[in-house]
């Protein structure tokens, strides 16, 4: 990915190839300026690469129409940020259904996908609350909803605990990984060694390129020595 | 780990065989520190020695029943509250290596250090699964998983604190004899 042109161009991603299987959650780490967000964006689609080619469930994005793309944004792909995105003048439960209601589905069934979603979150007492009537947990709960409501394929996240505590925080990753768990390919994007250590795979992003990553682990009961 | 005043804790319970410490013990740490049966007894006999605690004059076996003095309880309550000695840096291994490579000539320290990122990640990716899969398990099991995510992330931390650093370092030379180094906090911090 370049910025700019000529002396000025900024290769804020080189040579970065990144395959999401559905079902994974993929964890890219890297301090400030790295280019996590860039890879985050052409991911979804938001930005178009310079050179090279996004694929999402197999499909090449560059090829399609502007409203195609709009399409699989609104129907694919689901976006958790760090300060939640949620629209204050909106309850949980039209916050959720939002995405679906933009995409064409009828109302009645985007509300009861929307109220769904907020079940599986542990939501569903609260749909009716706007978001200032929510703590900060919940906030970012309403937001995981919305980025899986209906049937999403992929799920990207930038600093999604940013501003939670960690218990908080702990609760977040836990949702995104169920998330995938469910069929969802997740991208979660962070500088927290502790969000990363959530995902399958952590992927090490330095000056735009992927360094290094974690090879899967043995398995958790090695750290478990065996009674003597 | 202070087994003594583990075992001194589990006995102000009241009174318990050997084999039964072993098994309270390992099952309340989680099964994060294992513990052997020749520890145990060896570790009771001194306590018994330095009369924090009684034996039922039973030899020396499984049969044979410990409970705790009074002097045992004043002893607990005392360690419960001492600070552990954190004023003196302990001799970092991975500061040290990260230290070396800095001043090896053909070394690239970036390199070491992302050896070191990765594996502490990959760590730190196994012990988050292990605490995944265990929602079910005690709380002690919860509390000791957490202290070592969060110790490894520290070092994270400082791993990227350092290439940073390193990296400013390189862009601005200066000259780092120049600046005379603050006295290290003494010792005294904390009383033992």
């Amino acid at each position: 990915m370049v910025y700019g042109e000529g002396p000025a161009e900024v290769h804020a991603l080189r040579d970065v190839s990144l395959g999401v299987e559905e079902g994974e959650l993929i964890a890219v780490m890297g301090p400030s300026g790295s280019g996590k967000s860039t890879l985050l964006t052409i991911a979804g689609t938001l930005e178009e690469p310079t050179n090279g080619e996004v694929l999402v469930a197999g499909t090449a994005v560059a090829g399609m129409s502007r409203d195609d793309r709009a399409r699989l944004r609104r129907r694919s792909i689901g976006y958790v940020f760090q300060d939640f995105n949620l629209l204050a003048g909106l309850t949980a439960a039209e916050n959720v259904s939002l995405p679906l209601e933009l995409d064409g589905v009828p109302v009645r069934s985007a509300r009861e996908q929307g109220l769904h979603a907020l079940e599986e979150l542990g939501l569903r007492d609260r749909e009716g609350n706007f978001p200032d009537e929510l703590s900060g947990g919940e906030r970012q709960r309403v937001a995981i909803a919305r980025a899986v409501v209906g049937q999403r394929k992929l799920l990207l996240a930038d600093e999604p605990s940013g501003a939670l505590d960690s218990a908080n925080g702990e609760a977040v990753m836990r949702l995104i990984r169920a998330a995938c768990q469910r069929g969802v390919a997740g991208v979660v994007v962070t500088h927290d060694a502790q969000l990363a250590s959530w995902a399958d795979r952590v992927l090490f992003l330095r000056d735009g390129r992927v360094v290094d990553q974690t090879s899967p682990a043995a398995g958790p009961e090695s750290l478990l020595a065996p009674n003597p | 780990m202070s087994v003594r005043h583990a075992l001194l804790a589990l006995l102000s319970e009241g009174p318990k065989y050997g084999l039964q410490l072993r098994q309270e013990f390992v099952a309340r740490t989680g099964e994060v520190w294992p513990l052997n049966v020749g520890q145990v007894y060896t570790t009771l006999q001194r306590l018994e020695r330095d009369g924090l605690v009684e034996s039922d004059g039973e030899e020396d076996g499984p049969q044979k029943g410990f409970r705790i003095t009074a002097e045992g309880e004043a002893e607990l309550a005392e360690w419960l509250r001492t600070p552990p000695d954190l004023s003196s840096p302990p001799r970092d291994e991975l500061v040290i290596k990260i230290l070396i490579a800095l001043r090896l000539p053909g070394v690239d320290v970036h390199e070491v250090l992302q050896s070191h990122r990765r594996y502490l990640v990959q760590l730190m990716q196994e012990w988050t699964r292990l605490k995944e899969y265990s929602a079910q398990r005690d709380l002690g099991f919860g509390l000791a998983v957490d202290a070592e995510l969060f110790r490894l992330e520290a070092v994270v931390r400082w791993l990227d604190a350092a290439e940073g650093r390193i990296k400013r370092a390189s862009e601005e030379p200066v000259d780092d004899q120049a600046v005379p180094l603050p006295k290290t906090p003494r010792k005294a911090v904390v009383r033992r």
